[in-house]
């Protein structure tokens, strides 16, 4: 079977819920945001060999790149607050910061 | 796929150097080791975005992924834990009930994608692609091409001031 648009939609499932994984068990917040970049780039991944194999435009090109981009503003952020989250905690275990809590 | 004679070969290594990596990240005891081996996944999928005839979006992947968020991300791993406490720096939680989860999404998402008869058209021969992606950009794209520009300038100023020193002494 020649590899084709499944084989590329499996890698994007395995780095998914690998992705998935991370963010659900991970109590470190950089951890979270690791399994974040994962979910990112396996929504590429579709982007892409849907635009080469279903579509045959540059669409999910474009896509692609801003996927990029809102995880390039998404990382700056998070790992500002998780530094703050840091200098207020001296922990960033997100278990820990429960100030909220009711 | 008759374009390329050795392209399963290069699409099987960098598969697998993706997933394992992305395993590395998941699975991995240290969050330091979690961080590099976030490097392996990014790489491999670039590797495949070059393998989907996507050769602008690869090396956009390698400049602001590994360039950019992956340094970042570094940065904030050797400012947050403590190198004493390393072990612990990365503790999980909860795997069993997530592995449930993990195989309920998991056996639902390939069903789908083994029963799915997608709409196939002739794949795109691997050509540059940076015609046609700016022309998308200032034409189709452009008011998401402006929004991005918003978020990004948004994200910078955010980025600013959650970071910056209280100045407590100066009203207003």
């Amino acid at each position: 079977m020649s590899v084709g648009l499944t084989h590329f939609l499996a890698v994007s499932l395995l780095v998914f819920l690998l992705g998935l994984y991370c963010v659900l068990t991970r109590r470190n917040a950089i951890g979270i945001l690791m399994g974040v970049e994962l979910i990112l780039n396996s929504a590429n991944i579709n982007y892409l060999a849907f635009a080469r194999y279903s579509a045959g435009g540059y669409d999910g090109q474009v896509f692609a790149l801003f996927v990029i981009m809102l995880a390039a503003a998404e990382a700056a952020i998070g790992l500002a607050i998780v530094l703050g989250i840091y200098q207020t905690f001296h922990t960033i275990d997100v278990e820990a910061t429960e100030t909220l809590r009711g | 796929m008759s374009d390329f004679s050795f392209f399963p070969i290069v699409f099987y290594l960098l598969a697998a150097v993706t997933v394992a990596s992305a395993a590395g990240v998941a699975f991995s005891n240290n969050i330091v080791y979690s961080a590099f081996a976030l490097m392996g996944t990014l790489l491999g999928a670039a590797g495949l975005f070059v393998l989907l005839a996507a050769d602008f979006v690869a090396v956009i992947q390698v400049l602001i992924y590994v360039g950019g968020i992956l340094v970042l991300t570094l940065f904030a791993v050797m400012l947050t834990h403590r190198v004493a406490d390393v072990r612990v720096s990365n503790r999980a939680l909860g795997r069993w009930s997530t592995l449930l989860v993990i195989a309920a999404v998991g056996a639902m998402m390939g069903r789908a994608l083994a029963i799915t008869t997608w709409h196939q058209v002739d794949p795109l021969v691997p050509t540059p692609t940076t015609y046609g992606i700016g022309d998308g950009l200032l034409t189709s794209y452009v008011l998401p091409f402006e929004l991005a520009s918003v978020v990004l300038l948004a994200a910078l100023i955010g980025a600013v001031v959650l970071s910056r020193k209280e100045l407590k002494d100066e009203p207003g």
